[in-house]
């Protein structure tokens, strides 16, 4: 029998970079299963691909055995592929009614509303998922579970026959957890296929069937439950030859600058205690959620910590804002480049003096020839291509707009440096120029914190690695003793239920 | 921001209509006729000296008419308690800082969004001045008052300058100052200026409170021109100001656009009108035109815009 849903030597390119090579993946009727690989791997342009969201640019989908030569979003959902994600995207002012009707009726604007024909619908179908949820709430009134019943019934009505589910148990509790296996169970016994994507190993050994390993965007292999163990699951997660390192005889130059001991936050840090010291640069790595950036935001200030303490230098400081981590000497590249990182709209000199508009000032006037030439500096130095410094930081290309976040930061001399995902969405080049230009930067003294998401990344860049899970730190590993399987394991663990 | 080019189309419609004149009327550039353009356009432009602040923090400011009204009620009384005419403007600004900081700490630290905040305070302020007042005008100004204490010839003089070394000051401050520096950032991207240390709702709240002490002082000069003040005073003030700087080529959602570009959009709307009497066409299409200007200074906006996105895109791509 033909499988449910297939897609054959499927290859989807991002601006010159390849998110899937020759990616193949099949789903049967009454399956679950599971799709794993690291933040990066290619698992969300494959079911981008899958429900027609992307057009992939080479390779076949065919669904029931019958080829598909244009999936979009209108057929996906005709052929009975529905996908469910992390965050439920319900319409929190309308009713459950209302959200379930949206999806699936269609017709003119005119058309009635049978206001008590959509009830019965809804709470027929959140019925068949074992629910029970009055249809007329309104959507923001209910709980994530809730949401996410709501969610699968709703793909149920559309006839779904295939249905993805992305980290559905990422914001579940274990008790929860179990309610929405249960509900799987069901969706399978009725002849469902469902694709379940989970950094959670334990929970892919109980539910799955199959599990494919994805890294790179290729296919690294597929296996039948209860075939490969846990460790070769991480193994082959992680993969990948070891990066040459861009570190070689380098390391931490001075004493610690910057200490700290057993920090919590408001926003759900843990306990956290580590110490950096200048020129070292310490990796971290984690999933996405894991409370990297969140630590981030301690240290500069955004959401200030409520316990612990912070050092820099041996002094204890309290860092309850942006400006007092900037004039303490903490720099910060976040992560989202073009909503944060820049102002797009500012012409690449503002933007370099932005956080230190004193140093091109004088009597308090800003000098624009000062300013151009402190930006016409770092251009050289971090070797940005801008035709000049006067026109528009949306000009550049992202590569080089992250180079004008970093000289940003540069330009305030700092003791402590925070990169939240410094290469990320970058091409291959302007990567290569980062890593070296991190390096420098280490090597010149400055304290550096590195968060990625890339763990060939972390490992050739950091002198120490920290890894975190659920806002807490889960281990601190040297240079020697870090292999990817040691820092995967860590970071995939399963919470304690 | 440091290129110039919004203030083009502001610019170009000026020298057009300033050639046409010249051609056609050649009599609208009569000392006389300049000096009463400049009067009547004062407070105006004073006022949107201020809300350009405002707008390029990506806020808006409705409130200003109202806030008028009750500066210019504020100064005449203060003369008639026997303040000095410089005494009483300074009362005036006071005035108008107040009105201006509420706005300002309502939007900045209560979330409020502005064009409620405003909306609120310009029927509130409007209706507390009529309550007070119960309508009456402000009458039997003292002498001392009336032209700043100067000479009705003298007056027009002592306020252009006034106004153009206000005009400079400011120009000069979002240029060179630091804080003009937050203000442009600030608009442009609130979440990115917070990550460079720039504290955004400070730079909104003295956004605000600054078109306040500009409304003050706006109210103060207008006053002394005419000998009662009248409580509706600066009805619909709000919407020309706007006006003027949207037609100067700052946007509306913040972040872009200059304080010679707002001077232009006042001395463009504030031109047609007189221009058109000049030239023999019927008065009646003032507003019209006025319309017509600022339909056109939005849709060269959102060209412009398109195209700069449409250039993003090259540039990524090569």
């Amino acid at each position: 029998m033909a499988p449910l849903l297939s897609a054959q030597l499927i290859t989807k390119t991002f601006a010159g970079v390849r998110a899937l090579r020759n990616v193949s993946f099949e789903l049967r009727r009454g399956e679950v299963h599971a799709l794993i690989g690291e933040n990066g791997a290619g698992k969300s342009t494959l079911i981008k691909v899958m429900t027609g969201a992307v057009q992939p640019d080479s390779g076949a989908l065919a669904v029931s055995g019958r080829a598909v030569p244009l999936m979009d979003p209108a057929a996906a959902r005709s052929l009975g592929i529905a996908a469910i994600y992390q965050q439920p995207a319900l319409f929190p002012h309308l009713s459950v009614a209302e959200n379930m009707a949206l999806a699936l009726e269609s017709g003119g604007a005119l058309r009635r509303v049978r206001w008590r024909e959509m009830n019965q619908r809804a709470t027929a179908l959140i019925a068949r998922v074992g629910g029970a949820i009055d249809p007329d709430r309104l959507a923001g009134t209910l709980s994530m579970p809730e949401q996410q019943l709501v969610e699968i019934a709703k793909a149920l009505g559309a006839n779904a026959k295939a249905l993805i589910m992305d980290e559905p148990t990422a914001s579940l509790t274990h008790r929860e957890t179990e309610l929405l296996f249960d509900v799987i169970a069901a969706l399978r016994r009725d002849g469902v296929g469902i694709i379940y994507i989970s950094h959670r190993l334990e929970e892919i050994a109980s539910i799955a069937d199959r599990v494919t390993v994805l890294r790179d965007g290729e296919t690294i292999a597929t296996f039948q439950k209860g075939e490969a163990s846990r460790q070769q699951l991480i193994a082959l997660i992680a993969g990948r030859e070891m990066a040459e390192s861009f570190r070689e005889g380098q390391g931490a130059t001075g004493g610690a600058v910057l200490e700290v001991r057993r920090l919590g936050s408001p926003s759900g840090l843990r306990d956290i205690s580590f110490s950096l010291r200048a020129g070292e640069i310490l990796g971290f790595a984690g999933l996405v959620g894991s409370g990297r950036t969140r630590l981030a935001e301690a240290l500069f200030g955004l959401t200030p910590a409520d316990s612990g303490e912070i050092l820099l230098r041996g002094r204890s400081v309290r860092i309850g804002s942006p400006e007092n981590a900037i004039r303490l000497g903490i720099g910060y590249v976040p992560e989202d480049r073009r909503r944060h990182g820049v102002i797009l709209d500012m012409p690449v000199s503002a933007n370099v003096s932005l956080a230190n508009l004193k140093s091109v000032s004088h009597s308090g006037l800003l000098r624009s020839t000062e300013e151009r030439r402190l930006a016409e500096g770092y251009v050289a130095r971090l070797r940005i291509k801008a035709p000049s410094v006067d026109i528009d930081t949306a000009t550049l290309s992202g590569g080089n707009q992250q180079k004008v976040a970093l000289a940003r930061w540069l330009a305030i001399n700092p003791l402590v440096l925070i990169l939240d995902e410094p290469t990320q969405g970058v091409d291959v080049g302007s990567k290569a120029e980062i890593h070296r230009l991190i390096a420098d930067l280490a090597s010149r003294g400055v304290a550096i914190v590195m968060i990625s998401s890339e763990l060939a990344e972390v490992l050739a860049m950091s002198d120490r690695i920290a890894v975190m899970r659920d806002g807490a730190l889960q281990g601190l590993l040297g240079r020697e003793e870090a292999t990817q399987e040691k820092i995967m394991s860590l970071v995939l663990e399963d919470r304690l239920a | 921001m440091r290129n110039r080019r919004h203030v083009a189309p502001a610019a170009i419609a000026l020298a057009a209509l300033a050639a046409v004149l010249a051609v056609a009327a050649p009599g609208y550039f009569a000392p006389d006729n300049l000096r009463d353009l400049f009067l009547a356009n004062m407070p105006v432009l004073i006022v949107a000296l201020g809300a350009t602040l405002v707008i390029l923090t990506g806020q808006i400011d409705i409130s200003s008419g109202s806030a008028f009204a009750i500066c210019s009620v504020a100064a005449g009384a203060l003369a008639k308690a026997g303040l000095p005419a410089p005494a009483a403007a300074l009362g005036a600004c006071v005035v108008g800082v107040t009105l201006g900081a509420v706005n300002g700490a309502l939007v900045a630290y209560r979330g409020i969004p502005s064009i409620v905040a405003t909306l609120a305070a310009m029927v509130a302020l409007r209706d507390a001045l009529r309550w007070v007042t119960e309508g009456a005008w402000v009458q039997n100004l003292p002498a001392g008052f009336q032209w700043f204490g100067l000479t009705q010839s003298s007056y027009p003089l002592f306020a252009f300058l006034s106004v153009a070394i206000l005009v400079l000051v400011v120009v000069v401050g979002m240029r060179h100052l630091a804080a003009g520096r937050w203000v442009y950032a600030t608009g442009s991207n609130a979440e990115s200026a917070r990550l460079a240390g720039i504290d955004t709702a400070l730079v909104t709240f003295w956004a605000f409170a600054a078109a306040g002490v500009f409304t003050g002082f706006a109210a103060a000069l207008n006053a002394v021109r005419f000998d009662q003040i009248p409580p509706n005073t600066g009805l619909g003030l709000e919407l020309q100001v706007i006006a003027a700087v949207v037609v100067g080529g700052t946007a509306i959602t913040g972040g872009r656009g200059s304080i010679v570009g707002t001077v232009l959009g006042v001395a463009l709307l504030g031109a047609i009108g007189p221009a058109l009497t000049f030239l023999g066409v019927s008065a009646y299409w003032e507003r019209a035109i006025q319309g017509g200007i600022i339909l056109a200074a939005v849709a060269v906006e959102a060209i412009r815009a398109r195209l700069q996105k449409n250039g993003r895109v090259l540039a990524n791509q090569s």
